[in-house]
C-alpha cells in the first residue's frame, strides 16, 4: 500500500486512530518474510548519543524459530520492538510481507517479558482479548480462545481471574493470548525470564511443541544460551555497544530436542563460545572507557 | 465479628466517659448536654419530621452535587492525564484548589445567585470536583505502562486502548478516590447550609443553636456523621470491595488471604495438578 498522496496531517491521524492491520486472522496469516534492511537505532542518551543497534540486516524466512542472544544492552529487545512497531529506526527499513512496518500490528504480536495480563478481564476474556478488538463476534472469539486455551494445557481455565494463577500459567495464558490472534511473526521478549528454572524447562519443551503444531515464525530475545539451543533454528548472536549481529549459527539438531541431550549442550556450547568472546571483549571495552573516563575527569595533564 | 465487638466496646466506652464528665457537673447541663438528652433530642427529631425532612433536602444536593463534580473531575483528570500542557497548567491550579476550603466561596456564590440553592451547589462541587480531578489524573497515570503496550501489538486503536485497557486499569484508583470526594462533597454541603438557610442540616444546626437546644445541635452532629458513613458503608465501600476482588488486591486485615492470591487457589491448583 503506498502512502503517498496522502496529506501528512490525515496520515498522522490514521497512524493515531488505526493500528496498522485490522484484519481478522484468517485474512493477514499468509505466510510472510520478514526482513530487516540496515537497520541503525540511536538514542538520546546520559552521555550523549548511545548506538543501540549499528546497522543491522536479518531476514526471518516463514515458520523459522530465530532467537537473538547477546549480552544485556546489546539492542536485541531493540530490534524486537522495532520490528513489533513500537518504536522507528533511525536509519535502515523493516518489511513483512513487502509491506513496511511503520506501527504495532496484531500481525506482530509480543509476548513480553512479564506477561502483562489484563487483571479485569478472566483468562478466556484475556485471551480473547485481540479479537474483540477486530471486531469478531462474541461466540466466535471464545471457540477460538479456549481452542488456544487447550494448546497451552489451560483448557478448564477460562473462568478462572488472573490473579488465581500461578506464574508459569500466566505465561501459558500470554502465549495463548498471542497466538489466538495466528500473526504472521510472533516476537517473544525473554518471555520466561522471570519463571523459576523447572516452571521455565517445561514452558521451553511446550512451546518447542506448539511451534511443531502451528508452524509460526518466531524471533525470541534471550540471553539464555539453554533456551536458544533448544527452541532455533537460528541463532544471531550480538555484539554490544554498539549493538551488531557477530555470528551466525545454525542448530540442525532434529525435534522434538530434549533439554539435557548431549547434541543439546553441544548446541549451547558453540552458542556459549561466540557470546563468552563477546562478554569479555564488552567487559575489556567498558574498563577502556572506564578508564578513560577517568583522565578525561581528573584531567591528565595534571598528572604530567 | 471481632471488629464489630471491638467497636462496640470502644462507642460503649466513649458514651460512658461522655455520661461522667456530664455528671461531674463541671459544666452547665445547657451547654454539655448528657447522652440521654441527645439521644431523646434524635427520637423527637425523627418522630416530628424535622430530621427527615433535612434528610431528604440534604442528601438530594449532595447527589446532584457530586454527580456534577464527578463529571467535571473526570474530564478535567483525563485531560490532564492525556495531555502534558493541561497537567502543567491546569494541574497546578487544581493543587491550589485543593487547598483552598470550598466555604470561601460562600461569600462569592451568594452575590452571584443570591439566597438560592444554586450557591449551595457551587460550594458542593467547588469541594469535590478537584479531589475528583487528582485521583481520576493518578489513576490513569498509574496504569503501567506495559499494560498500554500489549494493547497495541494486539492491534488496538487509540480509542479501544482507551476504553478497553486504560478506563479499566485506572478503575481501581478512581473509585477510591471517589469515596474521599464524597466526603468532601458532604462536608461542604453542611459548611454551605450553615451559612445559606436553605433548609437541611445545616441550616438545622443553626436554628438549634439560636434556640440555645443543645442537645439536638449534638442529635443533628450525630445524624450527619451516621449519614456519612452510611453512604460509604452502602455505596463506595462494596463498589472498592467488587473491584478489588476482582483485580486480586486485597487490602485485607486478613493476611492469609493475602498470601493465598499470591498461589494458584487450592481448588485451580488441584486441577492443574490433574490435568498435568
Amino acid at each position: 500500500m503506498s502512502t503517498l498522496g496522502i496529506p501528512a496531517p490525515v496520515r498522522r491521524w490514521r497512524d493515531a486512530v488505526l493500528p496498522q492491520s485490522r484484519a481478522l486472522p484468517a485474512e493477514r496469516s499468509a505466510p510472510a518474510t520478514l526482513r530487516v534492511r540496515s537497520v541503525t537505532k540511536t538514542f538520546h542518551g546520559a552521555g550523549g548519543l548511545v548506538t543501540a543497534l549499528d546497522d543491522v540486516s536479518v531476514e526471518v524466512q516463514p515458520g523459522e524459530f530465530v532467537c537473538l542472544v547477546g549480552p544485556s544492552g546489546c539492542g536485541k529487545s531493540t530490534l524486537l520492538n522495532l520490528i513489533a512497531g513500537l518504536d522507528h529506526p533511525s536509519q535502515g527499513q523493516l518489511m513483512l510481507g513487502g509491506q513496511a512496518i511503520e506501527r504495532p500490528g496484531a500481525d506482530r504480536v509480543v509476548m513480553f517479558q512479564e506477561p502483562a495480563l489484563f487483571p479485569w478481564l478472566n483468562v478466556r476474556d484475556n485471551v480473547a482479548f485481540g479479537l474483540t478488538l477486530s471486531g469478531m463476534r462474541r461466540a466466535q472469539r471464545y471457540a477460538r480462545a479456549e481452542q488456544y486455551l487447550e494448546l497451552v494445557g489451560l483448557g478448564q481455565f477460562g473462568r478462572a481471574w488472573v490473579h488465581e494463577l500461578s506464574g508459569g500459567m500466566k505465561g501459558r495464558v500470554a502465549l495463548a493470548r498471542a497466538l489466538v490472534l495466528d500473526p504472521r511473526v510472533l516476537l517473544m521478549d525473554e518471555p520466561f525470564a522471570a519463571l523459576d528454572a523447572q516452571t521455565r524447562d517445561r514452558l521451553l519443551l511446550e512451546l518447542q511443541r506448539i511451534w511443531l503444531e502451528t508452524g509460526k515464525t518466531i524471533v525470541f530475545v534471550t540471553h539464555n544460551v539453554r533456551e536458544a539451543a533448544v527452541l532455533a533454528n537460528r541463532v544471531l548472536v550480538f555484539s554490544a555497544r554498539p549493538g551488531r549481529i557477530k555470528a551466525e549459527i545454525h542448530i540442525d539438531v532434529p525435534r522434538p530436542r530434549e533439554l539435557k541431550s548431549p547434541e543439546m549442550l553441544a548446541a549451547a556450547n558453540r552458542i556459549s563460545a561466540e557470546l563468552e568472546s563477546e562478554v569479555t571483549i564488552s567487559e575489556e571495552q567498558e574498563m577502556a572507557t572506564a578508564t578513560a573516563r577517568n583522565f578525561a575527569s581528573h584531567g591528565l595533564l595534571w598528572r604530567l | 465479628m471481632v471488629v464489630a465487638l471491638k467497636r462496640i466496646a470502644f462507642y460503649v466506652g466513649l458514651v460512658a466517659i461522655w455520661q461522667a464528665l456530664y455528671a461531674s457537673g463541671r459544666w452547665s447541663p445547657m451547654l454539655f448536654p448528657s447522652p440521654g438528652d441527645v439521644w431523646s433530642a434524635l427520637l423527637d427529631g425523627f418522630r416530628q419530621g424535622t430530621f427527615p425532612t433535612a434528610i431528604k433536602a440534604s442528601l438530594q444536593r449532595v447527589v446532584i452535587g457530586f454527580i456534577i463534580s464527578f463529571f467535571l473531575g473526570v474530564l478535567m483528570g483525563t485531560a490532564m492525564a492525556r495531555w502534558k500542557s493541561v497537567q502543567e497548567t491546569l494541574g497546578s491550579l487544581v493543587l491550589g484548589m485543593q487547598s483552598l476550603p470550598s466555604i470561601c466561596w460562600a461569600p462569592l456564590a451568594l452575590m452571584w445567585f443570591g439566597l438560592q440553592d444554586t450557591a449551595i451547589l457551587l460550594v458542593v462541587v467547588l469541594g469535590s470536583t478537584f479531589s475528583v480531578t487528582e485521583a481520576t489524573y493518578a489513576g490513569f497515570r498509574n496504569v503501567p505502562p506495559l499494560y498500554r503496550r500489549a494493547a497495541m501489538v494486539m492491534g488496538a486503536t487509540q480509542m479501544q486502548l482507551l476504553r478497553r485497557v486504560l478506563i479499566p486499569a485506572a478503575l481501581p484508583s478512581i473509585v477510591t478516590g471517589l469515596k474521599l470526594s464524597w466526603s468532601f462533597a458532604w462536608r461542604s454541603l453542611m459548611a454551605g447550609e450553615l451559612i445559606a438557610s436553605l433548609g437541611g442540616f445545616g441550616q438545622l444546626l443553626q436554628n438549634f443553636r439560636e434556640t440555645f437546644d443543645m442537645p439536638s445541635v449534638v442529635a443533628v452532629m450525630v445524624v450527619i456523621v451516621a449519614i456519612g458513613l452510611l453512604v460509604n458503608a452502602v455505596v463506595f465501600r462494596p463498589l472498592e470491595k467488587s473491584i478489588q476482588r476482582r483485580w486480586g488486591i486485597t487490602t485485607d486485615d486478613r493476611q492469609s488471604d493475602y498470601r493465598k492470591s499470591r498461589r494458584p487457589a487450592a481448588s485451580i491448583q488441584r486441577q492443574l495438578d490433574i490435568a498435568q
